[in-house]
């Protein structure tokens, strides 16, 4: 118990420097523009058929649920406006984040690792090449600027996916929809739920990136460090959300 | 002085490429290199002989900078890379020429793109001559044919002729090498050898080679040290490791030299 606490006060010291030297890299010159990009196209675009599919999901199920529910209430006219905050505020943003932690938080932490124990990521430092800046500082920022677009697009497939699901069982028309849908939503219900998945991105870059330049062990190795990075990442997640929401409802009351 | 086509030994007044002083270093309680003193001449390939583990390859960590001593000092070209800001440090890390004992090849590039690497880095070469100067280069260990396979469809020679192609691609002052022959057949692991020996020591370029095989040992050493426990137990010219009577050192050379001193 005391050794367990030990190994995690020291990973959780050992993640603050690592912290500490990414963002170090990130925003002083030279900046790797190129694979930035690179990882940006990885991260983002590459995402996208999963994301979509997601987005997809959860507006159908939102509708699928939300619209028995409010037939027993006899609250049937409030269920465009239901599905579209539910997925705004928070279905959209926190489906979008694990989502992406499972894809990108599991590819980041087996390259990574991979890298590590074939000794490519010395080969680049003895290159004279900065690691951190090429492959760590890349790619945190490239989750966390496609965190927050790729939840853009979840939102507009699950609200889209939402109506299509209700128009199949009864007539609305989308401008109906669109409109009754959005008269609740405000200010915070969109900008800063959306923009706390930048947060979410951050972390997920943060501790794939971690674990996986921390590998050792050869090919188990590899696989323990992308495993670790999607389960440690959507924890993170999880657990600023739970922060996040707070801290939005008190900011923005 | 001169020795057997090997090239000209520098005399001990020449200020030395790479300078080892009092260098030690732990992994948590295993005291790994106890003390290590050792100078590097122009021109000069100074073969770092040991068995397995005992601190060899950690040497040449310390020596790039991937790892950093507890205690002592490392001159390259007269200036120090311990405890310096990265900057310099990579400032230094372009004069060498480092292949990794598995040699670390970057596996989402193909041949080409792992030897243009160093140049689209550190130079202002347009794409052309980038990838011109990169055929040169395998031209050289072999490999111009291969050019746009991925490293994972070539074999381990293959690997270790697109490493060295690596590190000569910036025509470095110091090559380091580590276990160039470790893994491979007799036959291959003559080839690089031979390959290292023409092209690894053109010129005044200074080579340190880590590794436990007497052929390389043989074919390309002009000073030998060797590592036990920590500490160089002998260091000296090729003629005078192998006349020692040491029997540790009688032991691990006999293999090769025994049969000369008959």
């Amino acid at each position: 118990m005391k050794a367990s606490l030990i190994g995690f006060l020291e990973w959780l010291g050992e993640l603050g420097v690592f912290c500490s030297q990414a963002f170090r890299t990130a925003v002083s010159p030279p900046y790797e523009g190129r694979e930035l990009l690179r990882q940006m196209d990885e991260i983002g675009t590459k995402s996208l058929p999963l994301v979509i599919l997601s987005g997809a999901a959860i507006g159908t199920v939102l509708s699928l649920h939300t619209r028995d529910t409010l037939t027993l209430f006899g609250a049937k006219s409030a269920l465009p406006g239901l599905i579209i905050l539910s997925v705004l505020r928070e279905s959209g943003p926190i489906i979008t984040a694990l989502v992406v932690s499972g894809r990108v938080g599991a590819g980041i932490g087996a390259e990574l690792g991979s890298m590590k124990v074939t000794d490519q990521i010395d080969a680049i430092a003895v290159s004279a090449v900065d690691p951190y800046r090429l492959l760590v500082a890349t790619r945190i920022v490239a989750c966390t600027v496609m965190l927050p677009l790729l939840t853009i697009v979840a939102d507009f497939c699950a609200i889209m996916t939402g109506w299509l699901t209700t128009r199949l069982v009864e007539p609305m028309a989308l401008s109906y929809y669109i409109g009754h849908g959005f008269e609740l939503v405000q200010f915070n219900d969109l900008i800063p739920t959306t923009a706390k998945t930048a947060v979410f991105g951050l972390l997920i870059g943060v501790v794939g990136c971690f674990q996986g330049t921390r590998t050792a062990g050869g090919t188990a190795g590899v696989g323990r460090s992308a495993t670790s990075a999607v389960v440690i990442a959507s924890l993170f997640v999880i657990l600023a959300d739970v922060v996040l929401v707070k801290l939005i409802i008190v900011m923005f009351r | 002085m001169t020795r057997d086509g090997r090239g000209t030994v520098p005399s001990q007044a020449d200020d030395p490429v790479i300078r080892i002083s009092g260098v030690r270093k732990s992994f948590g309680r295993q005291m790994v290199l106890d003390g290590i003193d050792l100078d590097v001449g122009r021109g000069e390939t100074m073969t770092i002989l040991g068995r397995s583990g005992t601190g060899k390859s950690v040497l040449l960590k310390l020596i790039v900078g991937l790892q950093k001593p507890d205690a002592g000092s490392i001159h390259i070209g007269g200036q120090e890379i311990v405890d310096v800001p990265l900057e310099r440090l990579n400032e230094i890390r372009k004069k060498l020429g480092f292949l990794f004992q598995h040699a670390a090849l970057y596996d989402s590039l193909t041949v080409e793109e792992n030897v243009a690497f160093p140049l689209a880095r550190h130079t202002d070469l347009p794409d052309a001559e980038r990838r011109q100067r990169a055929a040169e280069l395998l031209s050289r260990v072999g490999l111009e044919g291969d050019r746009a396979k991925m490293p994972s469809d070539i074999s381990g020679g293959m690997k270790k002729r697109v490493g060295l192609a690596r590190a000569l691609a910036l025509d470095p002052e110091i090559m380091l090498l580590d276990e160039p022959t470790a893994g491979l057949d007799p036959i291959t692991a003559a080839e690089i050898i031979e390959l290292i020996g023409e092209l690894g020591k053109a010129g005044e370029r200074s080579a340190i080679v880590v590794t436990h095989d007497l052929r390389s040992v043989e074919a390309l050493a002009d000073r030998v040290a060797l590592l036990k426990e920590g500490s160089i137990v002998i260091e000296g010219s090729f003629e005078e490791v192998s006349q020692s009577d040491d029997p540790f050192v009688a032991a691990f050379l006999r293999p090769t030299f025994g049969h000369q001193h008959v």
